[in-house]
């Protein structure tokens, strides 16, 4: 046990003593959190849009008052006729226009349906698809709530092939994406990069000499990164909570174990990726190509997983990151238990039992 | 009584072989030195020794225990040195020996005493960044690390190789002095003149062993008379003896040429006349002994 | 003994890092064609000095021209007239041996025509015809550093620096290097090395040795050898380098 501390104090001097490591560890992270919380965040705020009103009855004044209370929308135009509608996409004054049908609210009446249009400026792919989901979101707000009142249900079809974002807190969206993206990077670039180092200075090679046991090596490893990105959690979760105003809805124990489950993890894949290189650049590319880019593109975090082609779906399936965001959610936004995660769990588990017996099989004895 | 015992030992890489069938024993308490230049199979030999290659064909021991099967016992009793300095240049001296101790489950006060005469050498600098050390300093370093865990055998591949002649006078003065606290040493060297330091030399070369015995043995064994040759223009006198009919080999060493002649016929007077033909002024021409570079070269040239 | 054309003057030169002083008022001078072993201890200033000569840092205080150009204003002249050549580095080893010749042949500005020449010539002279294609890597260590010397002076420089050209090769590509530098110290190129080896000291015109900074002695192998009352070129450097040890 003493000659495995020792080993672990000195993997700390080497963090320590590189400024690199250091930046890496503790400033971007948080750099990271403030630029995904400022700028690429989902929500959309106070987005220009048209009302092209061919009814005007009670119910399609009710639908605008509603869309224009709610925060997300002004309404800078009120237009009369379809011809409009071009000119003001052109000018760039409004991001969408919604249109009523006429006889709005006699036809929700007679035959409890009605239809709304709503057309979205599509040059900016991503805000249209969140302005669009946006508007049916409170349309439909408003169908379940008129609902409870009336008997036969009532129904107002939306055309606009757009998804249906259900969550509607985009700003929250960002915390589990960043913190996974955070993890990964920390615990699997910087824990592959560190085992490579010792191959690329020669000194793997008196370390194997020695009586440590592989493992030994491994775990001296990877323990210091593991209670550094341990610190890196509750920087996030600080973080949210003070300067995002995103409380923790569910078990805090909870969110942290599974964040530790998580950290483990992505140490377990960054040693699988040292034992598979021998330089230091090769690991870093790995680890950036491999893990970052998926952990951004293909977790959910950014794109919704509904929208990609099948096969990125399925890549989407054997990327940690997505079990873990689904988790963070659940727990941290929609304070739900493990009763809700256990099945993501279960699969960050089996990835850990898995990649674990792959690098401890091709960790060498030897040199070769 | 052998502690290490070399049987009909080969390595191939997937291109290359490096080791070809040797065999050989090393005594307990003796400087053993391998002698040869790089790519003779020195460094994949040491690994093997340390268990940290797998041999292709042949068995190993070392202490009595087998290269393959018992690593980890070997791994506990040796204490190596590879080719490359590989400590931590980011820890301080104290700091890097500290490490080594530690992960052989010692301190460096149980076993100071056995570091003692080389470690207190680098001691007023022990906060230093081993990174930031002389070549010389370095080396004493990672001899201490290497010893620090009290191994009963010691294997030092190229300790020496690019460091200056002082520091490697001092090296092997180390060296002696282990030797006479009983751990036995297996030392690699590209320096022939370090030879006669060793109690027993392997002349290696291209995979294969070329002789292995006491340096003198080698030398004064040696069957080929050797001249020593000068002139005072040593390079047009190099290329002269080169094409006198009689010359086996002429090689420059240091300020004279050493010459062997065919079938040991020196022919003396014949090359003295020879040489005042070529209008060769100073010429001085004397029998000497032959060294371990001079049988080294003509081992060479046999086994080519 | 005829006046002699310098090729290489350094006077007064100081290098400091900090406090500390690598090179402590350096005094010398070069002769065109000669062969200058440049020799010292590990850490005594040596590698700091030809990175000075072959314009790569500037120095303190002091002046050294090299081929006649300023360490201080001419760089670019300096690189043009020198060839150099080290252990550690010398040639792209995923690279074939022809490439690596057109490369650095194409470096110093060699038209295309001179550089097939060139490297017809070369290849003949090392026969290495049957090697053209392969890559560095697959070649022996002897025959590498052979090579790289021939490449080193592809372009003629004035001068060519060698540091440690032989480290680890074995004794007889060791010689047959020598008689490269031998052969082209007789065609005017000025050669100036380093070297561990003591043997080699003796192969060199004139031979300075480097102690903290300072050279101590500067002499043929010869007067060193009278003057230190020494046997070898080894025991004259470890004279020298103990009482440095033992101050």
């Amino acid at each position: 046990m003493k000659h495995f501390k020792g080993f672990v104090i000195k993997e700390f001097y080497h963090i320590f003593r590189d400024r690199r490591t250091l930046a890496i560890l503790f400033i971007m992270p948080i750099i990271q959190m403030l630029l995904f919380g400022y700028v690429v965040t989902n929500e959309i705020k106070d987005a220009k849009i048209g009302i092209l009103d061919h009814s005007q009855d009670v119910v399609t004044r009710k639908i605008t008052d509603k869309l224009a209370s709610s925060g997300y929308f002004i309404i800078t135009k009120v237009l009369s006729n379809e011809t409009e509608i071009e000119d003001c996409f052109r000018k760039g004054t409004v991001k969408e226009v919604v249109v009523f049908e006429p006889d709005f609210a006699i036809k929700l009446e007679r035959d409890n349906k009605a239809s709304i249009h709503l057309i979205a400026d599509a040059s900016d792919a991503n805000t249209a698809n969140l302005i669009v989901n946006y508007t049916s979101a409170i349309v439909n707000d408003y169908v379940t709530k008129e609902n409870k009142t009336v008997t036969i249900p009532m129904q107002i079809g939306i055309e606009s092939r757009m998804l249906y974002n259900e969550e509607l807190k985009g700003v929250y969206m960002f915390v589990p994406g960043t913190m996974a993206l955070i993890l990964i990077l920390i615990s699997a670039l910087l824990t592959s990069v560190s085992i490579v180092r010792e191959k690329e200075l020669g000194t793997m090679e008196i370390l194997l000499a020695s009586p440590l046991r592989p493992l030994q090596i491994i775990i001296g490893k990877v323990m210091p990164y593991a209670v550094l990105s341990f610190v890196n959690v509750i920087t996030i979760l600080l973080l949210s909570n003070f300067v995002f105003g995103l409380p923790i809805q569910g078990s805090i124990l909870l969110l942290l174990l599974e964040c530790m489950l998580f950290i483990i993890l992505s140490l377990s894949l960054g040693i699988f990726i040292s034992t598979s290189t021998n330089s230091q650049q090769t690991a870093m590319m790995i680890s950036m190509m491999g893990l970052m880019l998926p952990a951004i593109m293909l977790s959910g975090f950014i794109y919704p997983l509904e929208n990609m082609p099948l096969i990125l779906q399925w890549i989407c399936h054997i990327n940690p990151s997505t079990y873990f965001i689904i988790i963070v959610k659940n727990i941290m936004l929609k304070g739900l238990g493990i009763m809700s995660v256990w099945k993501e769990t279960l699969v960050l588990l089996g990835m850990i039992v898995f990649f674990i017996t792959m690098s401890v099989r091709k960790f060498k004895i030897r040199l070769e | 009584m052998q502690t290490v015992v070399v049987d009909n030992l080969s390595k191939c890489y997937k291109q290359a072989v490096a080791l070809k069938n040797i065999t050989f024993g090393v005594d307990a308490g003796e400087i053993f030195g391998f002698i040869g230049p790089d790519g003779a199979g020195k460094t994949s030999l040491f690994r093997i020794l340390v268990t940290l290659l797998l041999p292709t064909d042949g068995t190993a021991t070392v202490l009595g225990y087998d290269v393959v099967k018992d690593y980890k016992k070997i791994r506990n009793k040796v204490g190596y040195m590879p080719g490359k300095f590989s400590l931590y240049q980011d820890l301080t001296v104290e700091e890097n020996l500290n490490f080594f101790a530690t992960i052989f489950s010692t301190s460096i006060e149980e076993n100071y005493h056995l570091i003692k005469d080389i470690y207190s050498q680098i001691e007023p600098f022990k906060k230093r960044r081993a990174g930031a050390l002389s070549g010389g300093m370095k080396q004493k370093l990672a001899l201490s690390c290497a010893l620090i865990h009290k191994p009963e055998m010691l294997f030092l591949d190229e300790p020496t190789t690019g460091v200056d002649a002082v520091s490697r006078k001092e090296f092997w003065e180390m060296l002696k002095s282990l030797k006479n606290s009983g751990i036995t040493i297996i030392v690699s060297t590209p320096y022939m003149d370090e030879a006669s330091l060793c109690d027993r030399v392997a002349l290696i070369q291209n995979g294969n062993i070329l002789k292995i015995n006491k340096p003198d043995v080698i030398t004064t064994t040696f069957e080929k008379k050797i001249l020593a040759i000068r002139s005072s223009n040593m390079h047009k006198l190099l290329s002269d003896l080169n094409s006198f009919e009689a010359c086996d080999s002429a090689f420059l060493f240091g300020q004279t040429i050493h010459y062997t002649a065919k079938q040991n016929n020196l022919m003396m007077p014949e090359l003295q006349n020879y040489l005042t033909g070529l209008n060769h002024l100073q010429v001085e021409i004397n029998p000497i002994e032959a060294n371990i570079e001079d049988c080294f070269m003509s081992l060479m040239n046999q086994a080519s | 003994m005829s006046e002699r054309e310098t090729i290489i003057t350094v006077s007064h030169l100081v290098k400091k890092f900090g406090d500390f002083t690598a090179n402590d008022d350096l005094n010398f001078e070069v002769y065109k064609g000669e062969i200058f072993g440049f020799l010292g201890a590990n850490g005594a200033g040596k590698t700091t000095a030809i990175k000075i000569l072959c314009g790569l840092s500037k120095p303190t205080s002091g002046n050294a021209t090299i081929a006649g150009f300023d360490v201080y204003t001419q760089k670019d002249d300096i690189k043009n007239s020198i060839g150099y050549m080290s252990q550690k580095f010398s040639l792209y080893e995923d690279l074939t041996v022809t490439e690596n010749i057109r490369f650095f042949a194409g470096i110093y500005g060699m038209t295309r025509k001179d550089i097939k020449i060139k490297t017809q010539q070369l290849l003949a002279k090392l026969e290495l015809e049957d090697s053209a294609k392969k890559l560095i890597k697959d070649l022996p260590l002897g025959w590498r550093q052979k090579l790289a010397f021939s490449i080193a002076i592809v372009h003629s420089p004035k001068i060519v620096f060698l540091d440690e050209p032989t480290g680890g090769v074995d004794p007889i590509t060791r010689r047959q290097f020598w008689n490269q530098i031998y052969e082209a110290a007789a065609e005017g190129v000025t050669v100036f090395v380093t070297t561990h080896y003591m043997d080699e000291a003796e192969y060199c015109d004139r031979v300075s040795i480097m102690v903290d900074g300072k050279i101590a002695a500067l002499d043929t192998p010869q007067g060193l050898k009278q003057t230190f009352e020494a046997e070898s070129m080894n025991e004259v450097f470890i004279k020298l380098a103990r009482v440095a040890v033992n101050n």
